[in-house]
């Protein structure tokens, strides 16, 4: 039988809000347990949540970047379920009136072509806490500073087909919403998870297969293998005649595979109703078209505009353009040089490839843009040259200073002084009579070993082209 | 006319977490039935282009800044708690 996989993506992204949804609490990562939980987080008895602007405008920034409709008015509901990282026994969300509604993004398959994925709604809610299993005799331990910090949940319509296009529609959202600034997108700190709904039908058929939830994937890499075992072991099943359950299922990456956490049918009786707490959240055209106004240049628009005006190839524009740190990098340089491509092919490069080597985001790079200019204008300058150029970035990079600084402490400076490349090339010319002969004698292709030769006794700081035409004229017969 | 019976009861009692005396469910059924009634009358008000009520105040929410007001209070706020260690509350535990 030829199946067909069908998947649909819940992204929960963390708001980058100072304070929490309903609270004002802080929301900073990595503090000490339960310091920045304060009665309203713990839900205690008698108080009462205040809803953050913030995550609203927020909410609707992201609504707009997806040309979804913006809802001006939207209600809060209680989602009813009882585990201890949520105090209050119900999550706040939003179930019949979302603030976000029916929108799309297009995502860059790998043959090159694109994909419409629909987007459902996106809906604001409040985290829950952290339970820790270990190490109490035999209890658990609760941490509340995550509960009431601000998410906005993206569900997506069942259009994705495959692993790779439901890691491409992943990275698309990440890609947006760092551009908007309305989250770090940080996937190691939790602000960026994802849940897959994943099934399969006969190919051809209309109606859906029973699906299974995986739940809380938290990298790239692992989406796209969690889904790849979970449609195996679907497929397994349908293969020898068995039905899929309904469940929820836990991906574990040191075995990789997916595990049951719990089934559905039972536990999810959420009775969700109207939280009598919060009064309907309204936000007006004028408001919304006031927040559009100040939307940033989106990773598409970029990208074509880096084709259209700066020239540039579509795979460099693309590169270039995933992630905004990198893009405000590359425009920092590209405009103080006036070179689209060498930015490009520097930044692409050289950087890139360090930046990957150590593991270090865009926005952490020790060569500020500032000091790659500085390297940049040497080159142009022709004070020294392109290879040279390698060695002092490095030599930046391990913070060495400046480039002038490095290229003065090793000595690096270009050699233009004719009489001093002469002086080389004589002595190059001097020491290898049978290639100077065999040269003469019509072997144009040996011009390339002389060059070598003499960068090599130079130690690259001759200029190359200088080299080639004193050359030239010195070996005409 | 709804009528609940006891394992009605005994689900609702469940997803609520409520305990719940056997000798008690008769009574609870009845009682609850009797408010699904009273709700099953209001389907015969005609609500074709009635917005859903989501608060019986005319009222819409009045939004936060966005500031942090909360400083750490947690010793404060842990000596309600039955148990705590290294600033974590402790609950019996659960297994997923």
């Amino acid at each position: 039988m030829q199946w067909e996989v069908v998947i649909g993506l819940e992204i929960h992204v963390q708001l980058s809000t100072k304070s929490k949804i309903f609270s004002g609490a802080s929301t900073a990562y990595g503090a000490e347990p339960n310091t920045q939980a304060c009665a309203v987080d713990l839900g205690l008895p008698g108080v009462l949540p205040v809803f953050n602007g913030e995550a609203l405008k927020k909410s609707v920034m992201f609504g707009l970047a997806i040309g979804a409709q913006i809802n001006e008015r939207s209600v809060f509901d209680r989602k009813n379920y009882f585990y201890p990282d949520s105090p209050k026994a119900y999550q706040i969300s939003q179930l019949y009136y979302p603030i976000v509604g029916e929108g799309f993004i297009d995502v860059d398959l790998e043959d090159g072509s694109q994909k419409r994925i629909g987007v459902t709604r996106a809906h604001m809610e409040e985290d829950a806490g952290k339970s820790l299993h270990e190490s109490f005799h035999n209890q658990t331990g609760i941490d509340l500073n995550r509960a009431g910090t601000p998410l906005l949940e993206i569900v997506s319509e069942p259009d994705m087909r495959s692993a790779k296009e439901a890691v491409a529609y992943m990275r698309k959202i990440h890609s947006i919403v760092r551009y908007l600034g309305v989250s770090d997108g940080n996937m190691q700190e939790g602000s960026f998870r994802c849940d897959a709904n994943v099934s399969l039908r006969p190919k051809g058929q209309k109606e859906f297969g029973t699906r299974a939830e995986l739940k809380n994937i938290n990298s790239f890499r692992f989406v796209e293998k969690a889904i790849n075992v979970e449609i195996e072991r679907q497929m397994d099943i349908l293969e020898s005649g068995g039905t899929v359950v309904q469940e929820t299922r836990l991906y574990d990456a040191d075995k990789n595979e997916t595990r049951s956490m719990r089934s559905k049918e039972e536990a999810n009786d959420y009775r969700y109703f109207p939280d009598p707490d919060l009064l309907p959240i309204v936000i007006s055209a004028e408001e919304i078209e006031a927040i559009r106004s100040t939307l940033p240049e989106l990773p598409d628009a970029k990208c074509a505009r880096y084709m259209d005006t700066l020239a540039l190839s579509e795979k460099d524009a693309k590169a270039l353009t995933v992630d905004r740190d990198m893009a405000d990098y590359y425009e920092a340089v590209q405009q103080a040089i006036g070179d689209a491509k060498m930015a490009a092919n520097w930044i692409l490069g050289d950087v890139a490839a360090l930046n990957n080597k150590h593991a270090i985001e865009f926005k952490e790079c020790p060569v500020s843009p500032e000091q790659l200019i500085g390297l940049l204008k040497r080159i142009q300058d022709n004070t020294i040259s392109g290879k040279i150029a390698k060695e002092v970035f490095e030599a930046m990079y391990a913070g060495e200073g400046d480039a002038d600084t490095i290229i003065d402490k090793k000595g690096l400076k270009q050699i233009t002084d004719t009489g001093a490349i002469e002086a080389i090339i004589d002595e190059i010319i001097a020491n290898n009579p049978s290639q100077v002969a065999e040269f003469q004698s019509g072997k144009d292709k040996l011009i390339g070993f002389f060059v070598g030769q003499v960068m090599k006794a130079s130690k690259g700081k001759a200029n190359p082209g200088q080299v080639n035409q004193l050359l030239q004229t010195k070996l005409k017969p | 006319m709804s009528k609940l019976d006891k394992s009605d009861v005994e689900k609702i009692a469940f997803l609520a977490r409520l305990g719940v005396d056997e000798q008690d469910i008769p009574e609870y059924a009845t009682n609850l039935s009797n408010i699904l009634d009273m709700v099953e009358q209001l389907d015969s008000v005609d609500t074709q282009g009635v917005r859903p009520m989501a608060h019986p105040l005319d009222a819409v929410q009045r939004l936060r800044a966005d500031v942090v007001t909360e400083s750490n209070d947690r010793e404060n706020l842990q000596a309600h708690a039955p148990e705590v260690e290294q600033g974590l509350y402790l609950v019996p535990r659960v297994v997923e």
